[in-house]
């Protein structure tokens, strides 16, 4: 029996071609074949809702009780934790350096993502030197977050190689992660460096993807490399820009190693961001309820960024 | 179409079993805390830090000894890296699975005691006719002994002999005016190098115990009051009022905000700072790095004047039993025999700590002479951290550092500090 071939060519008319005593086929075998497909998935969903609905139910839950899991009985509070974490001064810093910490992150990750894309699909290099540089550019996506934070941490030290080569020049160092005013701007320089890569590779691809003659066309027109760029490259690359736009402002949002790595938050709470407040009121603090009061948000914010991706994604297709 | 059926069944069945796998694997398969009794014996869980910081097989050898001397009780050692083991306890604590005997923090003990996790010690130890008396000290709440302190690791001043001597000064600082002195004499010698390092990283806060009141320890001075805060007392605010003048008289390692512990043992084991209040347990470390430093230690100073003993900062590997053990008594002899003199000596020794039961002796023939010299600095002063048993120990810590960074950074004054740190305490107790 070929169901594909039936199903495909006359559609309205699946069973016909199946012969007379198939027409009424036994009830117990139409319902086995509706739940294969229901089979099929049910791994997936067993571990999805292990994995991820379950967990998320409880932190849920966890948010209207009192002091969940060092009380032993805890009591049902409503929306006071929320109350709690919305008006704690500090959770309201942190939310504000978060927004500032992933807007830069991104903003400047496709800007740099897209300046070094170019500077890779330009026709003026060669393939080897197009490929030394790609391999220099890449480098530092290709560190683990611990390794990137240690790294920084000894560079921007203020008897660090940074502040000696600023010295070299005569300008004055300065104690990048322990100032408030240059923490966060410190570590966001770190989480930018350390992501730019990513933007920049799938860029090129983007690039590498638009039609060589719809430029060439544009040239026989007389546009110069600026309209070149922004009347045909712009146009085909802008979705992959969304799309990784949106990415980055989640992942950058949900960023905790590195800035606990280098500043855990301070100096000050000058780069106290939500993932690290959370992680103080649950394992610091022992304060549970109110971190998944906390968490709850962040998982709130967080999406309304995926929505706009999911519809920017739903809008592509 | 009956081999479709058949197929469609037995891959039915085949989804069912390998749901139930997935469902098995990634659900919950805990024991109850406790061992199985067979045979009449009974198996003990001991979960710990301390066998990964020990000698390799050291203390499986120690446990084997106790297997011996009880040859029905069986001890399986659950061990982990400190940095995850609390997280741990936490969640085992919540989910009434702890382990049968624990290695135990001081700073973690209220809350277990507080969620009814952990076991009163005393009562287990009277049924088995075990002297607390010879025990250095107990951590209690209210009145309840809930962990004894097994091995001990002060924290002295590290002092850099050969900055000492460029700096032109010929005797290790004993007081606060002379360490001043001294901090400002080394800082002189340019060079990136300081005279102290004060690591207040808000991550581990735990700069606020080791540097910061171990200033108010070293002279008598206490941040409690009938177990309550009182850290706007005289002792207190003398003791921050002095860090402040450290800080103010620019002696201090740059990056104070958000230095680590790893840090301020970094730069003195470079020789970029002079002197640091450490662990002993450091003293490997340091060698091992830099085999060339030529540094002594000694005990924290005191104010000028101070004649009493002097508290010195410490750290405990304390050991303690669940509440929810079914075995107890076997439990409790554990501890016994991990307190008593000869093992804990023992212990002790490999540890390069000092023991927890006051007639042990550590044998330091094979250690560095340094271990001698701390020795011999703890016995002359008192073990003294009183963040040990205190509620949310994290907590009130990264408050005082929070605020004390405010101080430092000329936003708040010390009296301000102070006292919003102590209604900020008075809430948390």
């Amino acid at each position: 029996m070929n169901l594909s071939s039936t199903n495909v060519h006359r559609p309205g008319t699946i069973r016909s071609s199946a012969g007379p005593r198939s027409t009424r086929p036994k009830a117990p075998a139409v319902r086995a074949r509706k739940l294969v497909p229901f089979a099929f998935v049910s791994p997936t969903l067993a571990l999805i809702t292990l994995l991820t609905v379950v967990p998320i139910l409880m932190v849920a839950g966890y948010s209207f009780m009192d002091n969940v899991i060092v009380e032993p009985n805890p009591v049902f509070v409503g929306f006071a934790n929320y109350v709690k974490v919305l008006s704690d001064p500090t959770f309201l810093t942190a939310l504000g350096n978060t927004f500032v910490f992933i807007t830069l992150s991104t903003v400047v990750h496709l800007v740099l993502g897209l300046a070094f894309a170019l500077l890779l699909n330009t026709p003026l290099l060669g393939n080897v030197t197009k490929a030394i540089f790609r391999v220099i550019y890449i480098l530092p996506w290709l560190f683990t977050i611990a390794v990137i934070a240690i790294v920084w941490r000894l560079m921007l030290d203020p008897s660090g190689v940074v502040n000696y080569l600023l010295g070299t020049f005569g300008i004055q160092g300065a104690d990048w992660l322990s100032t408030p005013e240059t923490a966060l701007g410190s570590v966001t320089f770190i989480n930018i460096w350390s992501g730019y890569p990513f933007f920049m590779i799938s860029l090129l691809a983007a690039l590498q993807g638009v039609p060589t003659v719809l430029h060439e066309a544009a040239r026989v027109d007389g546009a110069g490399w600026w309209q070149r760029f922004l009347y045909v490259t712009l146009p085909h690359i802008r979705p992959v820009i969304i799309s990784m736009a949106v990415l980055d402002l989640i992942w950058t949002s949900q960023q905790f190693a590195l800035i606990w790595m280098t500043t855990g938050g301070g100096p000050l709470n000058a780069t106290e961001v939500v993932s690290t407040y959370t992680y103080k009121q649950a394992f610091s603090n022992f304060d549970f309820s109110t971190a998944s009061a906390a968490a709850v948000i962040v998982l709130l914010l967080t999406m309304a960024l995926a929505f706009f991706y999911v519809r920017q994604q739903k809008v592509r297709d | 179409m009956s081999r479709t059926r058949g197929r469609g069944r037995r891959i039915l069945s085949a989804v069912g079993i390998a749901s139930a796998a997935a469902l098995a694997i990634s659900g919950c398969s805990g024991s109850p805390s406790g061992g199985a009794s067979a045979g009449g014996d009974v198996t003990l869980e001991f979960a710990q830090w301390w066998e990964p910081e020990l000698p390799q097989g050291s203390l499986a050898s120690l446990i084997d000894q106790f297997q011996k001397e009880n040859p029905h009780i069986k001890v399986k050692l659950l061990s982990s890296p400190f940095s995850s083991d609390q997280q741990q306890m936490v969640a085992d604590a919540a989910s009434g699975q702890l382990p049968d005997v624990l290695g135990l923090d001081g700073a973690w003990v209220s809350d277990f005691a507080k969620q009814g996790a952990i076991a009163d010690l005393s009562p287990l130890l009277k049924a088995d006719n075990f002297s607390e008396d010879q025990l250095a000290s107990e951590v209690k709440v209210n009145g309840k002994a809930y962990m004894i302190p097994a091995v001990n690791f002060v924290y002295p001043l590290f002092v850099n002999n050969d900055l000492l001597k460029q700096a032109g000064v010929d005797t290790v600082p004993s007081t606060r005016g002379e360490f001043l002195d001294a901090a400002k004499k080394i800082s002189a010698l340019g060079g990136n190098v300081k005279g102290w390092a004060l690591p207040l990283d808000t991550a581990v806060p735990n700069g606020i115990q080791n540097d910061v009141m171990s200033w108010v320890w070293a002279s008598g001075g206490s941040m409690l009051k009938d177990g309550e805060p009182d850290v706007t007392n005289a002792q207190v605010k003398s003791g921050v009022d002095y860090v402040k003048s450290l800080y103010d008289a620019n002696v201090l390692a740059p990056g104070a905000l958000t230095m680590k512990e790893q840090d301020k043992v970094e730069k003195f084991t470079n020789g970029q700072v002079g002197m640091v209040i450490d662990s002993l347990a450091h003293i490997s470390l340091i060698k091992k790095n830099n085999p060339k430093l030529n540094f002594t230690i000694a005990a924290v100073p005191s104010e000028d004047g101070y004649t009493g003993k002097r508290g010195i900062p410490y750290a405990s590997w304390g050991v303690g039993v669940s509440a929810k053990s079914e075995h107890k008594a076997e439990a409790a002899k554990l501890v016994e025999f991990l307190m008593s003199k000869d093992t804990n000596a023992q212990l002790s020794t490999l540890a390069n700590g000092f023991p927890g039961n006051k007639t042990a002796t550590p044998d330091f023939s094979k250690s560095d002479p340094l271990f001698k010299q701390a020795f011999d600095i703890y016995q002359a002063g008192y073990p003294a951290n009183e963040f040990v048993g205190l509620p949310k120990s994290d907590q009130l810590q990264r408050t005082f550092d929070e605020n004390l960074q405010k101080t430092l950074t000329g936003s708040q004054s010390v009296d301000q500090t102070l006292s919003t740190v102590q209604s900020a305490w008075k809430s948390i107790f």
